[in-house]
């Protein structure tokens, strides 16, 4: 059985598997419960600068998006940082991490946009014994009407300049975490390298409205009538973090820059794909509101079998292992011909491919009277729509085509060799040689 | 003393007031919202749906179970009754294991088949629980039509042919509307009132007269009918039943199973209606299933079900036969009555083994038996009516007889099964086609 240990800028945990700070982390009770379910690490949840505790709302503090079956899709939530007392927290993480000295313990931080601000908490937090720090670059509700939280996170610069005091008066590892309500990851990213980061985690949580009460006519989660954006998490927001990931993880000068991969994270699948696309690790939150601390034995159990499975020793032989296959749209093989292909003895007859195919794409799929599916290769431009809406997983597949045969929808041969955009005909910018 | 289970002769009062209404109460309690949100999940919202197409009424059914899911279940319920006024009817006898739901593609994928009907009921029960009715008629047209028959099929016309702006007036034999509904259909399957609330909904649309007690064939007959209406809409039903022909078959304690089905409907208290100790059916069809179930039901001690073909060949469905066999019914196949046995009541019945083709094989046995219900088929009975065509009433197209202005529909009619919601399609479009006709005329 691979063996899952982790060591991410130093830190050694049993697992890839951290809870992101939030509600999860809050508190002693609940983090010795969560090491107790196996649990490798916690990120604190954020503290503030000392003085009169935060305050939250009185009324819902989480919106929700469901599928089929009330499934949790997406969740957003106005909640702010902590609002215990700094030195409660403080107690509490310097207890825990004595008690569990194999896991990992990090502290997430948001303070204001001053110097003395981080080098006092900074200080404090030091003497807990924790294994390091995260910057809460992040939150997009609340903390950033206060100028904390993403409105650091949306400045490069801010983010550099805190990056830098942090190192500057801590010898503690340094995470930054970045929000997504930007236009280019990369941005802060190197902001924070540049600073002298040790690491980056992403996603924090998406702007949202989850819902309107159509009663009240108000956004959802409503509070005395009004309400107001929230972060959005859970499956939903995977493939937006997935992307992020991956974006740092290819650009070269960010080459290195380790990575904890933050988004919709809820079995070991999604974690792989994440450690896949340049994560070291993990955090988790959402799957573990929603089904409590007990998930991640899955986690743990799916990605050993799968590390099993592929012959790799350790979690770090898989981090990045897809990141060179991520490229560009043009650069993507033009010659590489599918067709879609149904197989007729495990479907059931619904005709959703029919529907959509027939509806909203390229008229591609027969239906006969006896409700037999086929595909019309002459019309099929393998756009996989089919196969998205297909109740029966492998039911449809998409079907490379041989080199040599002719594609019936082109009557064109299909070519071994490479051929994309940066070399076609009709892209204005190739250049002919001349 | 009281009776119990093991009194012998036909008598009341063999069950306890609480087993009674345990007995008889819904066979299928209604989904509740929960249920129902979790159940109408499971819909694929399928193309061109084989559930619809299995339906005699086509109900678009994914898109009903769309609206339950999303919320809006009196929209699903006028999607379902403007196919199917009798919806909620339906909902509670549709055998959907031989229709929708073994058309359903999750009866393919997995063995589990949407729950249809228990939806279905959802939505219908929660618009009838609303008090509302959302059909109105359109203006008048100044065209009367009567309507023979107060069941599934006439019921059908008569609301669609309101809702078209005529006067209706719909007679019926029994004293109660409903037909079938009322008195044909098992306890368990339409309890608390069900039938007559539904007829009393169903009139709400107005321009419908109700009489009830009224026979064709007594001092209403179908040539007045025709002199006196612009259109006639037959829906009587099967009105006899078929004997088995055995020696003996009218002795004391033979009974048919209608009749005893129908009793046991109107009984106001199901502890003074009597039923045998040991009760022998005879029949392999719906009607037989229910009497039989019922007999049990009601404490009978053995309850044994004849029927002279195999169980692949009954007509009714294997739920409805693992329903009987769940109660403690014993199902013999491949035999028939031969000889009733017993001094003025009956007392055994003798059955004898036949091959596939109906051959007597010579061996026989005896049961013993104090009650026997013959539920060997129905036939229509009256004169005075049109051109018949194998014991029922001749209909082309949408239920046009051999007369003119004459429509006719339901069991009654050659075409479809004898299944309430193929009476309802059948009352349904023979509406649309007296209307065309009586509009067309002008």
């Amino acid at each position: 059985m691979a063996d899952l240990t982790t060591t991410f800028i130093g830190i050694t945990s049993p697992n890839p598997f951290w809870l992101a700070s939030a509600p999860p982390t809050d508190k002693e009770y609940n983090v010795r419960r969560a090491f107790e379910a196996g649990w490798g690490g916690v990120v604190w949840k954020t503290l503030g600068e000392d003085g009169p505790p935060i305050v939250n709302v009185n009324g819902p503090r989480y919106g929700a998006v469901w599928g089929a079956d009330r499934r949790l899709l997406g969740m957003n939530n106005i909640e702010l940082i902590t609002d215990r007392p700094l030195a409660v927290n403080l107690e509490e993480i310097t207890r825990v991490k004595r008690d569990w000295p194999d896991r990992a313990l990090v502290v997430s931080l948001m303070v204001p946009m001053n110097e003395g601000a981080w080098k006092d908490i900074l200080a404090r937090v030091e003497d807990t014994g924790c294994d390091g720090v995260e910057l809460n670059f992040g939150c997009p509700h609340g903390m950033s009407e206060r100028g904390m939280g993403s409105a650091v996170g949306q400045v490069p610069d801010y983010v550099q300049q805190v990056t830098e005091w942090c190192k500057t008066h801590s010898d503690l590892p340094v995470i930054v975490k970045l929000t997504p309500n930007i236009t280019d990851i990369r941005k802060p990213a190197q902001a924070a390298r540049d600073g002298g980061a040790d690491a980056v985690s992403l996603i924090n949580t998406i702007n949202s409205i989850t819902a309107v009460d159509l009663d009240l006519f108000a956004p959802e989660p409503t509070i005395d009538g009004k309400g107001a954006h929230g972060g959005y998490c859970g499956p939903a927001v995977k493939p937006i973090a997935l992307n992020m990931v991956a974006e740092i993880a290819r650009t070269p000068s960010l080459a290195g820059l380790p990575i904890s991969g933050i988004g919709g994270v809820t079995t070991w699948r999604d974690a792989a794909e994440f450690i896949a696309l340049g994560a070291g690790n993990v955090q988790v939150c959402t799957a573990a509101m929603t089904y409590g601390f007990k998930v991640v034995h899955e986690m743990i159990s799916g990605l050993s079998q799968y590390l099993d499975e592929k012959g790799l020793a350790s979690v770090e032989a898989l981090v990045g292992r897809a990141v060179p296959n991520l490229s560009d749209w043009q650069n993507l093989n033009l010659n590489y011909v599918t067709k879609a292909r149904i197989d007729e003895a495990s479907c059931i007859k619904c005709g959703r491919c029919f529907a959509a195919c027939e509806d909203t794409s390229h008229q591609a799929i027969a239906m006969s009277p006896e409700r037999v599916f086929s595909v019309k290769d002459e019309e099929c431009v393998a756009c996989n729509l089919c196969v998205n809406v297909c109740p029966v997983e492998g039911c449809i597949t998409m079907v490379e085509m041989a080199p040599g045969s002719v594609d019936p929808r082109t009557g064109r041969g299909v070519k071994g060799q490479h051929a994309d955009w940066t070399t076609h005909p009709n892209n204005p910018g190739t250049c002919a040689a001349e | 003393m009281a009776a119990n289970a093991l009194t012998p002769g036909i008598v009341a009062g063999r069950l306890t007031p609480e087993d009674y209404a345990r007995n008889f109460s819904d066979l299928h309690p209604p989904l509740d919202a929960h249920e129902a949100r979790v159940e109408a999940d499971r819909c694929y919202f399928c193309h061109d749906a084989p559930c619809i197409t299995a339906c005699p009424t086509s109900i678009d059914i994914p898109l009903f179970i769309r609206q339950i899911a999303t919320g809006t279940a009196q929209a699903a319920a006028e999607t379902i009754l403007t196919q199917n006024i009798l919806g909620g009817m339906c909902a509670r006898v549709c055998p959907t294991e031989t229709l929708c739901e073994e058309a359903c593609v999750r009866e393919a994928a997995e063995g589990k088949p949407v729950r249809i009907g228990q939806l279905q009921r959802f939505a219908t029960d929660t618009l009838m629980a609303s008090g509302t009715h959302p059909f109105a008629r359109a203006a008048p047209t100044g065209q009367r039509v009567a309507v023979v028959g107060a069941g599934p099929a006439g019921l059908a016309c008569a609301h669609r042919l309101a809702m078209k702006g005529h006067e209706v007036v719909i007679f019926d034999a029994r004293p109660k509307p409903g037909g079938l509904n009322e008195f044909g259909i098992a306890a368990y399957k339409t309890p608390d009132g069900f039938a007559q609330a539904e007829v009393a909904w169903l009139l709400e649309i107005g321009g419908i007269t109700l009489r009830a007690g009224t026979a064709l064939g007594g001092e209403m007959t179908l040539e007045a009918l025709r002199a006196a209406y612009d259109a006639v809409f037959l829906g009587i039903g099967l009105g006899g039943v078929n004997a088995f022909g055995a020696p003996g078959d009218d002795k004391e304690g033979v009974e048919d199973a209608t009749g005893f089905i129908a009793e046991l409907r109107q009984a106001g208290d199901l502890g003074a209606l009597p039923v045998g100790r040991d009760v022998v059916v005879i029949g392999g069809g719906m009607t037989a299933i229910d009497a039989a179930v019922q007999a049990k039901l009601l404490g009978a001690l053995n309850v044994t079900l004849v029927y002279r073909r195999s169980r692949a060949r009954m007509n009714a469905s294997r739920f409805e036969q693992d329903l009987a066999t769940s109660k403690g019914v014993r199902i013999i196949t491949n035999a028939s009555p031969v000889a009733v046995h017993g001094n003025g009541a009956v007392r055994e019945i003798e059955i004898e083994y036949t091959d596939d083709d109906l051959r007597p094989t010579g061996e026989r046995f005896r049961l013993a038996a104090d009650q026997v219900l013959r539920a060997i088929g129905q036939t229509l009975v009256g004169a005075d009516l049109p051109e018949r065509e194998g014991g029922k009433i001749r209909v082309t197209g949408a239920g046009r007889t051999s007369l003119p202005r004459v429509w006719a529909g339901g069991d009654c009619a050659t075409g479809g099964d004898d299944l309430t919601v193929t009476a309802v399609a059948e009352g349904r479009d023979a509406a649309e086609d007296i209307h065309a006709t009586l509009m067309a005329e002008g």
